[in-house]
């Protein structure tokens, strides 16, 4: 990889966890309300394996901890800011939230608050590509904590069956909600359950960008190829709660600091100054216009931007412009049998 | 015209929509290899293929979810799901995601599937295959839900199901796939929309919807020929409901029944008295009445079954009431 992409792929990184660490404060600030879940400390994964894939060309779902994912996906930042403060111009035009966030003008094609959910939508996603014949994939962002839904069985066995083009990345990050993965699956390794269903399947650091990319790069040419799904395991850690109302009381102060210690901007970052393509002086320098960015570009717009207007609240409910051949209105006596 | 059965009519509207447009595909359990348990894609397999002919495991909703999925990407799936109460798994995929897709994404995305399911009691299949459940759908905002009485509908809004963008339910009745009916011969649709005035009359209306209008039509034979004028009206859409027509009619007769093969409470016939005591309360001279399913599990043993689900007796004794006959 150049250097140039090495660059921008922290300075990416670097602009996810801002953009959730000043969701947060927008949040404390009510200025954002409903159920906000943070990706900080993730960011490797949604970042890898989407740098790996062809966003804007590819679908892209995921559950409801989804910002980062949608970014990466394509989506404007200054949009997504604009959803969570529930504005008309975010990307959902304020009828979503956070857990909501729908670009399909980039194949992102949603968060989903139902565990699971995403599962079958995204072999769904799939099988649309490969009806229509074009190379697409569909690649489908899901906790640990969805695999013990029926959805991912039953999902799973039919992409296999009919070799659907999708990509399964499961973000193991140890926690379903409030439930340690060892107290709430009976295989630990999630990339093992999937071996029942006939998908090759791999487990992998989630931390480390750089092997987030090549598990990533062989998963999706196997997709892409026409060899059916993949199940991507990749471990992780968010580092702030489920939520914002979470008080992380059921795992240790040590556990999160050994963590820490596994930041993925700080792995990356220490990377590329070993190599010398970045010295500290450089990273504060993006740290600093990725603030800039961040304050005058995408929350001053979503600050600035306009409530819906409440006259709209029926608006696309159903499609609001039908064609009256199928809804009617009906012809009386026209009828027969 | 062509007299066709219920199920032939269903058949005929997969053929032309298959063959109008390639995006669109069925899918569900035994629709292809096997047929279909009605008949309602028989031949279609050997026609279309397997991918366009999809016969799907025994996972309700997540073949649901995957057909809500294509839906988004420009497919345009008719879902089948063998019996309505097995759509009670799919409710997930399509109550949290179908009807709300459209809505949470501001309008940017939308999923234009077609669910086809029967409900109703047959004969003696006892409680979990026999719910009715029409009024867990028409509760749902983002769907629509439809119910055709005889072959014209059942052709004509699949038809138009397959063409709309909003995700359609057609509830069928499994008693009345083999129920024969006039179809043009040429190509046609039948509006999602709109209740039916299926017979005039001026002293009495009586509304059904699905299997139950026909339990109204015959009851409106006996007055008939008792010498009272019975108005019946097929609600044809449980969603959106048509409460101009509703209006018109009770405005016309002053006197109502309405006929649910469904358990009375929270059901559709709470709703559409709610909509007339709404719409034209002054205009009713009457009480309205109700005539429903006894509120039990339908039993298997014949008798029972037929003590607990309303017949076309009990719809005229429901009529004879409102009109102080008895």
């Amino acid at each position: 990889m150049k250097a140039d992409d090495q660059k921008r792929l922290l300075r990416e990184m670097i602009f996810y966890r801002r953009f959730e660490e000043r969701s947060f404060e927008a949040y404390m600030e009510r200025k954002i309300g409903g159920f906000l879940h943070l990706y900080s400390g993730q960011e490797a994964v949604a970042t890898g394996v989407l740098e790996m894939a062809r966003c804007g060309h590819d679908y892209v779902i995921t559950g409801y901890r989804d910002h980062v994912h949608a970014l990466k996906a394509g989506a404007p930042p200054r949009e997504v800011m604009a959803e969570l403060y529930g504005k008309v111009t975010g990307s959902s035009r304020g009828r979503g939230g956070s857990m909501h966030i729908f670009d399909p003008s980039v194949n992102f094609m949603g968060g989903y608050a139902l565990v699971g959910q995403p599962f079958p939508l995204a072999a769904g996603l799939a099988l649309a590509a490969k009806h229509k014949g074009t190379d697409q994939i569909a690649i489908c962002f899901l906790g640990d904590g969805a695999n013990n839904q029926g959805t991912f069985h039953e999902t799973l066995n039919m992409a296999s069956l009919w070799k659907l083009p999708v990509l399964f990345v499961c973000e193991n990050n140890l926690y379903a909600i409030g439930t340690r993965i060892d107290r709430s699956s009976a295989v630990i390794d999630q990339y093992k359950r999937v071996g029942a269903y006939n998908i090759p399947s791999s487990q992998h650091d989630g931390q480390d960008i750089d092997v987030v990319m090549a598990a990533a790069r062989t998963a999706i040419d196997h997709v892409r190829g026409g060899s059916g799904p993949y199940f991507i395991e990749f471990m992780t850690y968010r580092q702030r709660g489920h939520s914002m109302s979470d008080s992380n009381a059921y795992r240790s102060k040590e556990e999160e600091r050994q963590w820490a210690e596994r930041d993925p901007i700080k792995i990356y970052g220490d990377r590329l100054k070993k190599a010398r393509i970045l010295t500290d002086k450089d990273i504060a320098d993006l740290e600093k216009s990725v603030l800039d960015e961040i304050e005058n570009e995408v929350v001053r717009f979503a600050e600035e931007s306009p409530e819906p207007r409440v006259e709209d609240l029926n608006k696309y409910c159903l499609d609001d412009q039908p064609n009256p051949q199928w809804i009617g209105p009906l012809v009386q006596g026209d009828q027969h049998g | 015209m062509a007299d066709m059965a219920y199920w032939e009519a269903i058949r005929r509207a997969h053929d032309e929509e298959l063959a109008h447009d390639r995006m669109v595909i069925a899918m569900g359990e035994d629709i292809g290899v096997a047929g279909g348990t009605y008949k309602a894609t028989s031949g279609l397999y050997q026609k279309y293929g397997a991918e366009r002919i999809i016969d799907t495991p025994i996972s309700e909703n997540s073949y649901t979810g995957i057909g809500i999925g294509a839906s988004m990407a420009g497919v345009r799936p008719i879902i089948e799901i063998m019996s309505i109460n097995f759509a009670l798994l799919a409710l997930d995929t399509l109550i949290n995601a179908a009807a709300k897709i459209r809505y949470m994404s501001g309008g940017r995305a939308s999923c234009p599937i077609v669910m086809r399911t029967p409900g109703g009691t047959a004969h003696q299949l006892a409680a979990q295959h026999s719910a009715r459940l029409a009024r867990m759908f028409m509760s749902t905002p983002g769907l629509r839900v439809v119910t055709p009485r005889g072959p014209l509908d059942a052709y004509g809004m699949l038809k138009s199901a397959v063409r709309c963008n909003d995700p359609v339910i057609i509830i069928e009745h499994e008693s009345m796939y083999n129920m024969r009916g006039e179809v043009p011969d040429e190509e046609s649709f039948r509006p999602l929309e709109g209740a039916e005035i299926v017979r005039a009359g001026t002293d009495v209306t009586l509304i059904g919807y699905n299997y139950s209008v026909h339990l109204c039509l015959a009851a409106a034979d006996k007055l008939a020929s008792m010498g009272l004028s019975a108005e019946v009206l097929d609600l044809r859409a449980l969603r959106p409901i048509d409460r101009d027509t509703i209006r018109r009619s009770v405005e016309k007769t002053h006197k109502v029944v309405i006929a649910e093969e469904d358990e009375a409470a929270v059901g559709v016939g709470a709703e559409i008295i709610s909509v007339i005591i709404e719409e034209c309360f002054f205009a009713l001279d009457a009480q309205p009445v109700r005539v429903h399913a006894a509120d039990v599990p339908v039993p298997y043993n014949r008798l029972l079954e037929k003590a607990a689900i309303p017949n076309a007796d009990d719809v005229l004794a429901a009529a004879l009431k409102v009109l102080g006959r008895v």
